[in-house]
């Protein structure tokens, strides 16, 4: 099931203007991104948890959406520190594990991480909705949020749609497994898929359309900026600042 | 397909994001105004399906599906699969802000190339249509694990062995892709035949009645 578990709720988090959020998360993820020394990025780590704690989620919902991520990251620590040249610190039969592997892993693990935390606890914290109002705010081309309005807003009734089909095909008797039947059922699936959202595209359409439609959004959110996004934007910004000194200060030794 | 945030490098990650804005600007401008609630819910319904898990002996491979946005919406794939990893990075925090660029032009790139090679093929005869509709998604996928690899051995050149692995490892994706495109697109034709894109055409994201020429 799709859902948004962090949009809700009334921390610090939740009250910040959505446009304070989105610039800055982007400028610390890429900050951190690009981040290369070990001090600055267990910085960067302590700093994500500090603003995931004041957005004040339920820590097992946080975990659970580390896992995958953590995953994908355990691939490449399976993988990395294996094939990456460098000086060899232990050989396991054919295997040479490098320092420069194991390092590289490191860093991206701690990373992902720091990015992730930072952008669960600023981003997820508003609905996409909203979010596509900040974005409009911050002069993203109309055609671009309305676009992804759209999607959003029928990605849940799509995904209820497939389901559906599913849940159909299942009171058939059909279980999948590897096999070019259960491929080929699955293609049907799409296409089904496809042929239905056309159809309420096009009827959406036309229902828009009839209610006045002119190819905009109106909001009804008022941005505006209040004290506390000023006192969060100095802290944020502070964070930054802070990152960027550490890295510099390592750089130059 | 995603590269997760912190391993690319500034001037990998820089160069996607030009290039995904470039993309998608032209794909926004050959998209009307009036077929953006169409490109919106198709794009939902990809991000859906991206969803779906296929097995695969005794593991599962998730769809990537960029071969048949590609001939569905031609140019209008940069926009929607764009909005698609946005959403994706939003809900269950799978690739993210920094890397947006490069994994848009990751599944964007081979949906238009796969598009403009095989989307005139796909309304031929059955038997070639079917045989075009699989290459479009064995090559979309294919080209997609293509520019994932060049994008790490861009950054680091140490990432060559990783890359190759990547490469094999998606080859029973890209058989998988490539059949259930074929399948698709033979329902499609018998269904919906006016859903595909066509080459050459101004406005790539057609109406339902918008069947033969």
């Amino acid at each position: 099931m799709i859902r948004e578990p962090f949009a809700t709720g009334d921390s610090v988090m939740h009250r910040l203007d959505p446009r304070v959020k989105v610039l800055s998360a982007t400028a610390y993820s890429f900050l951190v991104a690009l981040s290369y020394h070990f001090t600055t990025l267990w910085a960067a780590l302590v700093f994500s948890l500090f603003l995931v704690a004041s957005a004040r989620y339920r820590p097992t919902a946080v975990l659970q959406r580390l896992v995958p991520v953590n995953g994908l990251i355990l691939f490449f620590w399976a993988v990395v520190p294996v094939t990456f040249q460098g000086e060899t610190l232990l050989t396991l039969g054919p295997l040479q594990i490098t320092r420069e592997g194991i390092l590289l892993s490191a860093r991206i693990t701690l990373k992902s991480n720091a990015i992730i935390l930072a952008v669960m606890a600023l981003v997820a914290s508003s609905p996409v909705a909203v979010l596509g109002h900040a974005l409009g705010r911050l002069h993203v081309p109309e055609k671009m949020v309305h676009l992804l309005m759209m999607t959003y807003r029928y990605v849940f009734v799509i995904e209820q749609e497939y389901q559906r089909l599913l849940r159909s095909a299942k009171i058939r008797g059909f279980r999948p497994a590897t096999g070019v039947h259960t491929y080929r059922t699955y293609a049907y699936f799409l296409g089904m898929l496809f042929v239905k959202a056309a159809g309420r595209a096009e009827r959406v359409h036309q229902a828009m359309i009839c209610r006045g439609f002119r190819g905009k959004f109106y909001c009804l959110c008022d941005f505006a900026l209040t004290p506390l996004d000023w006192a969060w934007s100095m802290v944020l910004s502070g964070g930054m600042v802070g990152l960027l000194v550490l890295e510099w200060m390592n750089g130059s030794w | 397909m995603h590269i997760s945030e912190g391993v690319l490098s500034g001037p990998v990650l820089v160069s996607g994001m030009i290039l995904a804005a470039a993309g998608t600007t032209v794909g926004l401008k050959r998209l009307d105004y009036d077929k953006v609630p169409r490109a919106g819910i198709l794009s939902a319904a990809f991000f859906v399906a991206s969803l779906i898990h296929v097995p695969v002996g005794p593991s599962s491979v998730h769809l990537i599906l960029n071969g048949i946005v590609g001939l569905l919406l031609g140019w209008g794939a940069f926009p929607a699969l764009l909005v698609a990893l946005i959403l994706q990075a939003l809900f269950f925090q799978f690739g993210g802000l920094t890397t947006l660029g490069v994994n848009t032009v990751i599944m964007a790139a081979p949906a238009i190339i796969c598009y403009s090679l095989f989307g005139r093929a796909v309304h031929g005869a059955t038997r070639k249509a079917f045989a075009a509709a699989f290459a479009c998604g064995f090559l979309a996928v294919f080209f997609s694990a293509l520019l994932a690899a060049l994008s790490l051995i861009g950054t680091e050149e140490k990432f060559f062995k990783v890359s190759v692995l990547l490469l094999t490892a998606h080859l029973p994706v890209m058989i998988i892709e490539g059949i259930v495109t074929a399948f698709c697109v033979a329902f499609l034709k018998k269904v919906q035949p006016g859903m595909f894109a066509r080459p050459g055409m101004t406005d790539p994201v057609r109406g339902e009645k918008g069947g033969g020429k």
